[in-house]
C-alpha cells in the first residue's frame, strides 16, 4: 500500500478498496440467490417446505442484494474514486466515508436478517422495515454530504460531467427513499405505509421507476463517463452532448413511473403521461449510449485486445437495447401483452445484468490494479473468460424470458368463441418451464463469471509486488 | 385553466428549456471550457507525473 500513498498522497483509497471488494462479494451472494430462486421456479421442491427458503421471501432478498448491495457498493466505490480524481482533492471527510461503508454493510446484513423471516413493508425494492429505512437515510445523508463536500473543496474549476450524474443520483435517491418510506410503525418490525390506494401505488412507482432511473441509470452513467474515456485513453466523444444528455435525462426520467400502472385504478391521463414521457426518454438514453460508444471512434482496435474495455462497451450495447425495449413496453397496447409476464423480468435483467453489472465489472477490473498497487490484473485471460461467461449468460437469460413472456401474454389473452379463457393459468406455467431451465443455465454462467472474477481479484491482491507484468492492452490509460 | 391548457403550457416551457440547454451546450463561447473539462479524467495523471518528476530530480 505504501506505493499508492506515495504516488497519490491526497486520495482516500481505503474506502474505495473496501467498497470494491464488497462489490464482488455481494455480487456473488446476490446473483447466487437469484440462481437458487430461478431453480425453484421449475423445481419447487427446492424450498424444502421451509418458510424462509420460499421464493416469496428470497426474491426480495435477491433484488435487494443485487441492486443495493452489489450495485450500491459499486456506486459507492466508483463515486468516491471518481470525485477524488476529477476534483484532485482528498475526500471531504474520512470519518463520514468510513461511516458510509460500515453503515451500508450493516443495512445489507440487516436485510439478510429480516427479509427471509417475512419482516417486510411489502413495497417492491423498498421492502426493508422502518428501523433499517432510518439507517439507510442516515448513511445516504452522510454520503451526500461527503460527495458534495468534496465537490466544494475541489482543486479544479470545472465539475466533470460524471460527477453531475453521480450527484443527481445521490440527491434523487435521498428524496425518493424518504418520500416512499414514510410509514407509521406499529412495532419494531412492522409498519404501515402513510399512503393508501392508488396514491400508494403511484408513490411506490414514482420511487420504483426512479430507483431504476437514478440508482441504476444516472449513477452508472457517471461510472460510464469516467471509466470509458479512461480505459479507452481518450476524452469522451462529445462533452457538449453529455451536457444535453444530463439535463434531458434527469428532467424526463422522473415522470415515467406511471407506466408500471397501466390499466389499473390510476387515472387514465396519468397513465398516458407516463407512457409519453417514457417514449421520449428513449432519445436522451440513446444520446448517452452513442456518446459512450463513439468515445472509441478511431480506436476500435482496442476492443480486440482489451477485455475490460469490451465489458464497458458491451454494457453500453445492452443499455441501448434495454432503453429501446423499455419505451416500447411502456406503450399501453404493448404493455397489455407484456405486463405481469416474464418479458418484464427479461427486460429488467437485460438492464441489470447487461448494463449495470457489466459496466460495474468493467470498472472494478479497471480499479483493482490501481487500488492495490499492481501493474495489471493477475490474468487478462481470465478477465476475457469472465467477459464471455457474462455475455453468454445474459443472452441466454433474456432470450428465454422474452420467449416465455410473449408465450404467457398470448396464452393469457386467448379466448374461446364463447368468451371463456382458452388456457388456465397453470397451463401457461407449464409452458414456461423449459424457458425457466434455460434461464437457470444463463444465471449459472453469470455466477461462474463472478467466481472467476473473485479468484482473479484474490490473486491480484495477494501477488507479491513486482511479480505481475503490466498488460500491454490495458495500459492505454 | 383546464387540464389541456396546463399541459400545453407545460410542454412549451419544457421545450423552450430544452432549446436553451442545447444552445448553451453548443455555443462556441463555451468550447474551450468544455475541452478542458473533457480532459479532467486525465488531468491528475499529469499532476502525478510532475510530482514524481520533481521527487526524482
Amino acid at each position: 500500500m505504501s506505493e499508492i500513498s506515495q504516488a497519490q498522497p491526497n486520495y482516500n483509497y481505503k474506502v474505495v478498496r473496501q467498497f470494491t471488494i464488497m462489490t464482488i462479494v455481494w455480487g456473488i451472494v446476490g446473483m447466487g440467490i437469484g440462481v437458487f430462486i430461478a431453480a425453484q421456479l421449475f423445481a419447487p421442491v427446492l424450498n424444502f417446505d421451509t418458510p424462509w427458503l420460499t421464493f416469496s421471501r428470497l426474491r426480495p432478498l435477491h433484488t435487494n442484494a443485487v441492486i443495493f448491495a452489489f450495485g450500491g457498493c459499486a456506486l459507492f466505490a466508483t463515486s468516491y474514486y471518481i470525485v477524488q480524481r476529477t476534483c484532485q482533492v482528498r475526500l471531504f471527510s474520512d470519518k463520514l466515508a468510513a461511516f458510509t461503508f460500515w453503515g451500508w454493510q450493516a443495512v445489507i446484513v440487516a436485510a439478510i436478517c429480516t427479509l427471509p423471516f417475512g419482516m417486510t413493508s411489502s413495497k417492491e425494492y423498498a421492502e426493508l422495515e422502518w428501523p433499517i429505512d432510518i439507517l439507510i437515510g442516515l448513511v445516504w445523508l452522510a454520503y451526500v454530504i461527503n460527495f458534495f463536500g468534496t465537490l466544494i473543496i475541489r482543486k479544479v474549476s470545472h465539475i466533470y460531467v460524471a460527477n453531475w450524474f453521480l450527484g443527481a443520483f445521490m440527491l434523487t435517491v435521498l428524496v425518493l427513499h424518504i418520500g416512499n418510506s414514510m410509514a407509521i410503525p406499529v412495532s419494531f418490525t412492522k409498519s404501515y405505509s402513510l399512503y393508501a390506494g392508488a396514491v400508494d401505488a403511484m408513490m411506490q412507482w414514482w420511487y420504483g421507476h426512479n430507483a431504476v432511473g437514478f440508482f441504476l441509470t444516472a449513477g452508472f452513467l457517471g461510472m460510464m463517463y469516467y471509466f470509458v474515456p479512461k480505459q479507452a485513453g481518450r476524452p469522451v466523444y462529445s462533452y457538449r452532448l453529455s451536457i444535453v444528455h444530463f439535463w434531458a435525462l434527469i428532467s424526463l426520467y422522473i415522470w415515467a413511473g406511471p407506466h408500471h400502472l397501466h390499466y389499473t385504478a390510476l387515472p387514465d391521463w396519468t397513465q398516458s403521461l407516463g407512457m409519453v414521457m417514457s417514449i421520449i426518454l428513449f432519445v436522451p438514453s440513446w444520446g448517452g449510449m452513442i456518446n459512450g460508444i463513439m468515445t472509441l471512434s478511431g480506436a476500435w482496435h482496442k476492443l480486440r485486445t482489451d477485455p475490460v474495455l469490451r465489458f464497458l462497451i458491451v454494457s453500453l450495447s445492452f443499455y441501448g437495447m434495454s432503453t429501446f425495449e423499455g419505451p416500447m413496453m411502456a406503450i399501453k397496447t404493448v404493455n397489455a401483452l407484456s405486463h405481469y409476464t416474464d418479458w418484464t423480468i427479461g427486460h429488467v435483467h437485460s438492464g441489470a445484468l447487461g448494463w449495470v453489472a457489466m459496466i460495474s465489472i468493467g470498472s472494478v477490473y479497471h480499479l483493482i490494479p490501481i487500488l492495490f498497487g499492481q501493474p495489471g490484473m493477475y490474468s487478462t485471460r481470465l478477465v476475457n473468460v469472465h467477459f464471455w461467461l457474462a455475455t453468454i449468460g445474459v443472452v441466454l437469460y433474456i432470450v428465454a424470458m422474452w420467449m416465455s413472456g410473449v408465450l404467457q401474454g398470448l396464452m393469457w389473452r386467448a379466448v374461446n368463441a364463447d368468451g371463456t379463457l382458452t388456457y388456465s393459468f397453470v397451463e401457461s406455467l407449464e409452458a414456461s418451464i423449459p424457458f425457466y431451465i434455460v434461464r437457470f443455465i444463463g444465471g449459472c454462467f453469470v455466477v461462474t463469471g463472478m467466481l472467476v472474477m473473485a479468484y482473479n481479484t484474490y490473486k491480484t491482491v495477494r501477488a507479491p509486488k513486482g511479480t505481475l507484468a503490466p498488460d500491454p492492452a490495458t495500459q492505454a490509460a | 385553466m383546464d387540464q389541456g391548457t396546463v399541459g400545453t403550457i407545460f410542454t412549451l416551457v419544457v421545450f423552450v428549456c430544452f432549446i436553451g440547454v442545447v444552445l448553451w451546450a453548443f455555443s462556441s463561447r463555451n468550447k474551450k471550457k468544455y475541452d478542458e473539462a473533457a480532459n479532467l479524467p486525465f488531468a491528475d495523471e499529469e499532476q502525478d507525473k510532475i510530482k514524481k518528476d520533481n521527487r526524482e530530480s
